[in-house]
């Protein structure tokens, strides 16, 4: 069997009698991409925290590239090669494109009590940057301020902050959350590329995105994973259509 | 760092250069110890600005680490020891290591906590300060000034004023390399977004604490030099409006940027010994009350002068603050 690249056992998160992550347990094998979708208060973002380090879960493990980081620190986990996206925008706003990637860069080219070289004219850190910023195309704009970016281009830049800390697994909340039609056609293409060289656990709503885009689908509902499967057999599950997606098809 | 920038430093400190013959020519010594006096607040409003405009710490005790320095000075010189390369060491020293203790504790808190824990450590060092009944208590006590192995003598104003700009002169240099520097960039981006750095990987609060025990350092040089000007050192220096005065300084030159505290610091030690003096001069006694001006002009500066004295001279560099470099 594959040795899963993250193993979440048992997990469990509740705030006060509200139950949002109820004994859950999941493979993300290497290389998927896996959705995981479900209606509003499912869980999704409480389950993105605690994958990520910021909330503690009550119970259970995660386990990724075989250590448990159930309790380790979010630098400690991005170290590892976990790396995430936030669901609201969460970027440098009075920096540059390129200084917002170049920062990611720099967390993972070793400490940074480095006080005296001037940090935006070192080629360490801005060749590759610049190389992150055409990757996802946006190499013609890192010069402009993060705050002044469209808001298509802010999420792209979140994802090229997230790929310059070359993660191993990549958690995304949300990355098409507020995007129109065409932008959200390209975050599609440029998620397709990564397929294969990242796993993505991809947290969305759009619903062609997900089944465009994901290996691997699972529902999940009050903090528990009612159905996991390729995307065919989750369309066709009927405890999900009643759960989740017919509700999705009654509105359309 | 814009041109208008570069031009706005070196003017500045072009001035503090040609203070000494200035007041030579006009026979007016007194204005070189006050112009000194004015370099030594530049370098305690600097300090905090490392801080406060570029690291997005509220830290409301600064004063506290300037009254490390100058009692480390005092309490050397009471014993006798008046070897200025052993002292001036050991007030960074000690400046350093209760900025390192303070930070660490106080950096576990943000927003008004951080502000509150900062204030309420500072007023402890200041009653502790009080209680040394050894050093004066709540008078203080007189200092000799500090010994260079008869390099230089600082009992000449000439002399003092030149250290003291030399001083604030390579601080500056030094802290110019630093917000640009890996680490500049990190305690920078740390103010921006401390979620969104930890999430790329920085263990944010280590660098914080290194910035904020630099901050406490420089301040403590300040407090050294400090000791040395007035021959004395009291409690008063940590007194919490101090820290208070230095937030203003930093505040009315331009946060986030290094001229800018030192253009506020000359602004506002100029208008605290003139005010009185042109109100005066308009109505008699009214000096008193010079409050009733300064005041509603720190005001008027926080609310339509954003960037500080310092936008005014680069209106070019309309960035948000703290990201003028």
């Amino acid at each position: 069997m594959i040795e899963p690249a993250l193993r979440i056992e048992g997990l469990c998160k509740s705030f006060g009698s509200l139950v949002a992550t109820d004994d859950l347990h999941l493979d993300i094998l290497p290389g998927e991409i896996h959705a995981i979708i479900g209606p509003n208060g499912a869980g999704k973002t409480t389950l993105i925290a605690q994958l990520s380090g910021e909330l503690r879960p009550d119970r259970g493990r995660v386990t990724f590239a075989g250590r448990d980081i159930t309790s380790m620190s979010i630098p400690a986990r991005s170290a590892l090669g976990l790396a995430r996206s936030f669901q609201i925008t969460s970027i440098f706003q009075d920096f540059t494109a390129l200084d917002n990637v170049a920062l990611a860069i720099q967390a993972h080219a070793g400490h940074s009590f480095r006080f005296w070289r001037p940090a935006q004219k070192d080629p360490a850190l801005r060749d590759p940057a610049q190389a992150a910023l055409e990757h996802i195309g946006l190499g013609d704009r890192g010069d402009v301020p993060a705050a002044n970016l469209s808001h298509g281009e802010q999420r792209q830049l979140e994802i090229a902050m997230a790929l310059a800390t070359e993660p191993s697994l990549l958690l995304l909340d949300e990355p098409m959350a507020g995007m129109g039609r065409d932008e959200s056609t390209r975050m599609v293409e440029l998620l397709q590329g990564l397929r294969g060289n990242h796993t993505i656990v991809l947290i969305e709503h759009d619903m062609d995105a997900v089944f465009a885009l994901a290996d691997r689908i699972t529902v999940l509902v009050y903090g528990r994973a009612i159905a996991t499967g390729a995307p065919a057999q989750i369309r066709a599950d009927a405890a999900v259509r009643a759960a989740y997606l017919g509700t999705e098809a009654a509105d359309a | 760092m814009t041109k208008r920038q570069i031009w706005l430093s070196l003017i500045t400190l072009v001035l503090f250069a040609i203070v000494p013959p200035l007041t030579i020519i006009f026979d007016q010594p007194f204005y070189m110890d006050m112009m000194a006096r004015i370099m030594i607040f530049a370098m305690a409003a600097v300090s905090l600005d490392l801080i406060l405009g570029y690291g997005g710490m509220v830290s409301f005790g600064h004063a506290a680490y300037m009254g490390v320095g100058a009692y480390a000075v005092g309490i050397l010189s009471y014993y006798g020891i008046d070897n200025g390369f052993l002292q001036f060491p050991l007030a960074m020293a000690a400046s350093a290591i209760i900025g390192l203790a303070f930070g660490a504790m106080s950096l576990r808190t943000t927003g008004v906590y951080f502000i509150m824990i900062t204030l309420a450590f500072a007023q402890m060092l200041y009653f502790f300060a009080i209680s040394l009944e050894e050093f004066g208590g709540d008078d203080g006590m007189s200092s000799m000034r500090s010994e260079f192995a008869g390099l230089i003598d600082l009992n000449d104003s000439l002399q003092f004023y030149y250290l003291v700009f030399i001083c604030l002169g390579v601080v500056l240099y030094l802290l110019h390399r630093l917000v640009q520097s890996r680490f500049g960039m990190v305690i920078r981006a740390a103010r921006s977004n401390d979620k969104r750095m930890q999430a790329v990987g920085f263990s944010t609060y280590r660098y914080k604490l290194a910035g904020f025990t630099i901050a406490a350092t420089i301040c403590g040089l300040a407090g050294a030099l400090f000791a040395n000007l007035n021959e004395f050192v009291s409690p008063d220096v940590m007194h919490w409006t101090h820290s208070g005065e230095i937030m203003i300084m930093v505040i009315m030159g331009g946060i986030g940027t290094l001229i800018g505290p030192v253009l506020g610091a000359s602004a506002f030690l100029l208008l605290e010994e003139y005010l009185p003096e042109w109100m005066d001069m308009v109505m008699k006694d009214a000096g008193e009350h010079w409050a009733i001006i300064m005041g509603p002009v720190l005001i008027a500066i926080v609310l339509f002068g954003r960037g500080g004295i310092h936008a005014l001279f680069t209106s070019k560099a309309k960035a948000k603050g703290g990201n003028h470099d």
